[in-house]
């Protein structure tokens, strides 16, 4: 889960990293309060999970609360690279002398921790990467060693930070690392850090993306979930324990593991290039357990998408066998019953797939078709949704 | 032959008196695997009985290791659990340690590869895969054993489903072994080592890739092949219409800004020569066409 800012902000507050007075409104009336609460002048920053805002206009300068209200105002509602800023956050302004970048992330490629640490900061730093790399420290770090003081102290002056701030961004840096440890971030980002005028570090921007497989660590992150931000459908699905991806087309798709229902959509949108440009209108997959009750869920979702036209069935039998899949069907169309109006293609292969394509050659349902193979199973979902 | 197991690869479950734990010792028991017994920390000296197997249960797998000699766990133990069972086998100098569960944070999983990097004695295949299997051999994890047998295919995947599918394809030729890697972004066997292992193992004559989005170990993988694998490749990689910044079922597969893109998979391999299918079928029948099967 990526954070907004101000999430990330509030989280660096709690575990000591430095930042601004800053409070978030979601009306012009509040940021203007917000604006008395912070005191001074402040920046009304738009709240959204999208690079380059400050360009489009989605960061602003106020001089006083009055302005504050106006520069929200102007704000809130904004469409940026497709997110509507629903949210402005409302930070102390502060003069700013220089700009460090400074970021600890999951480094897959390596299959460990890394420390991120550049003196040029502000900018996007895949730019900094791709124009000066030199500037750029990349410091791997051992989970199991983490970053105490002396690591800090080590990494800051690889990295080449200037002697008058580098005991600071040092301590910053060991802070930072609780963050990541502490909240089981897989990046934890901070651009730009600042220098301020008086000589203070400062956690200016940041980023945090959590990782949602440690939840149960974490009763306290669910609060971080932007529900009004979540598509419909996803919300309903994710109520049901349904793992689900709304997309941009017609055939909804059901299957079994991760890997197969990927290739399902891919495979889909091949045949669906014959047919008009047919596309595959989610992701879901159901995977091990394929019982009637899920069967059901995952089916009610997929024709609550008013973009579905067929529905594609796709299972391959391992441990699930098939005929547990066909009663799966058979029953959920049952309980769905006139709910259930799309064609339905069925393609079952694999354990105990003759018994599963018995059952349900057996119940002859009217919108349920089956096909032996994935690629002619997905060529005829797709013919169908194009009709 | 076969890579990491074998037809003498003695087996324990770590978290075997577990629901999930017991049906899949049932199942490995069934296709013909040599499970030894189990670890449950609390439950040492009680023992398990599962289709006539009498099966000792041990607090830890030092003790199993000592009492049983096994040489692989499969673990079995829900995510809150999973990294000191997985912490335990490593302390035991466990040589094979394969991790079904799904769900394991990150920082458990980056934290117990690295301590086994540490201690340089234990091979960590998964988490959040299916195992792997020798068919006629030795299954150790989920993966059905009764889709092929033992043939010339050696197969490495990150995706369970798509391999039972493309051994399901294939299944007239059969496979030296088939690996499950796992689709979280910290796996502890990656391609490239299932894909040395498969050119050093005369049995197996060519080789079948699946990858997905996310992370770039399949174009780490294509320039492995280019440099070592003489054995024919083929690959493919599920994920193509996947959107930007949405992950896709597996905790790993995730397209984020212009990295981990299947076509940037795709043509990374294709680059390295190795042929890539626009589907599982279209995939197997240039297997087919390579071996001339």
């Amino acid at each position: 889960m990526d954070l907004y800012e101000y999430q990330a902000r509030d989280l660096f507050e709690k575990h000591g990293v430095p930042v601004l007075p800053a409070a978030i409104a979601t009306t012009a009336d509040e940021a203007e309060a917000a604006a008395v609460k912070v005191g001074g002048k402040v920046v009304v920053k738009a709240q959204v999970k999208v690079g380059g805002r400050g360009k489009a206009g989605g960061v602003k300068l106020a001089v006083d609360p009055a302005d504050a209200r106006e520069k929200a105002s102007a704000i809130l509602g904004m469409d940026i690279k497709g997110h509507e800023v629903r949210t402005v956050m409302i930070a102390a302004a502060a003069p700013i002398e220089s700009e460090y970048y400074l970021a600890i992330l999951l480094d897959r490629s390596n299959r460990t921790f890394l420390v991120m640490a550049s003196v040029a900061g502000g900018m996007e730093i895949e730019e900094v990467a791709h124009t000066a790399p030199e500037k750029l420290a990349k410091i791997p770090v051992d989970s199991n060693v983490g970053i105490d003081l002396a690591r800090a102290t080590e990494i800051i002056a690889a990295a080449k930070f200037p002697a008058d701030v580098a005991d600071q961004v040092s301590a910053v840096l060991v802070k930072l690392w609780e963050t990541f440890v502490s909240e089981d971030a897989t990046l934890v980002e901070v651009n730009p850090l600042v220098k301020t005028s008086d000589g203070k570090i400062i956690a200016l921007d940041g980023k945090v993306t959590l990782d949602d497989n440690a939840g149960f660590r974490h009763p306290d992150h669910e609060a971080l979930v932007d529900q009004a931000a979540e598509n419909a459908l996803e919300a309903a699905a994710k109520a049901k324990n349904l793992n689900y991806v709304k997309l941009e087309g017609q055939v909804g798709i059901i299957g079994n593991g991760a890997g197969l229902v990927m290739s399902t959509l891919d495979v889909v949108a091949y045949a669906g290039e014959k047919f008009g440009g047919v596309r595959p209108a989610n992701f879901l997959d159901i995977g091990g357990g394929a019982s009637a009750q899920v069967m059901a869920d995952g089916l009610s979702i997929i024709l609550g998408d008013k973009d579905v036209k067929s529905v594609f069935v796709n299972v391959f039998g391992g441990i699930t066998a098939c005929d547990a899949v066909a009663n799966g069907i058979v029953q959920a169309l049952e309980l769905l019953g006139a709910q259930a109006t799309k064609p339905i293609v069925v393609r079952l292969d694999g354990n105990n797939v003759v018994e599963g394509r018995a059952i349900l050659t057996a119940a002859a349902h009217p919108l349920v078709e089956q096909l032996d193979t994935m690629d002619g199973a997905a060529n005829r979902a797709a013919e169908l949704a194009a009709k | 032959m076969s890579i990491f197991i074998n037809a003498d690869s003695k087996i324990i479950v770590q978290g075997m008196t577990g629901s999930e734990g017991t049906k899949h010792t049932r199942r490995m028991l069934a296709s013909g695997s040599k499970v030894v017994g189990g670890v449950t920390p609390g439950k040492g000296g009680q023992s398990v009985e599962i289709d006539g197997h009498n099966l000792p249960v041990f607090n830890t797998v030092g003790e199993a290791m000592a009492e049983t000699g096994a040489n692989v766990s499969v673990v079995f133990v829900p995510p809150k659990f999973a990294k000191a069972a997985v912490v335990d086998a490593i302390d035991a100098a466990m040589p094979l340690v394969v991790v079904i569960t799904e769900g394991i944070p990150v920082h458990d999983s980056a934290s117990f590869y690295a301590y086994s990097l540490t201690k340089g004695t234990t091979r960590i295949i998964g988490p959040n895969c299916p195992g792997l299997i020798s068919p006629g051999k030795s299954n150790v994890g989920i993966i059905p054993a009764n889709i092929t047998g033992s043939g010339p295919i050696g197969l490495v995947s990150k995706s369970g489903t798509l391999t039972y599918q493309m051994m399901f394809e294939l299944r007239d030729i059969g496979f030296s072994t088939a690996v499950g890697i796992g689709g979280d972004p910290v796996v502890g066997t990656t391609h490239i080592d299932c894909l040395r292992a498969f050119q050093d193992d005369p049995e197996t004559e060519a080789i079948v890739m699946i990858g997905e989005i996310g992370g770039d170990a399949e174009e780490r993988a294509a320039a492995f092949i280019a440099e070592y694998v003489t054995k024919p490749v083929v690959g493919y990689v599920a994920g193509f219409t996947a959107p930007e910044g949405k992950t896709m079922g597996h905790a790993g597969a995730i397209v984020s800004g212009s990295s981990g893109t299947a076509q940037g998979k795709k043509d990374a391999l294709e680059a390295a020569g190795v042929k890539v299918g626009q589907t599982p079928s279209e995939t197997a029948r240039l297997l087919r066409a390579i071996m001339g099967r």
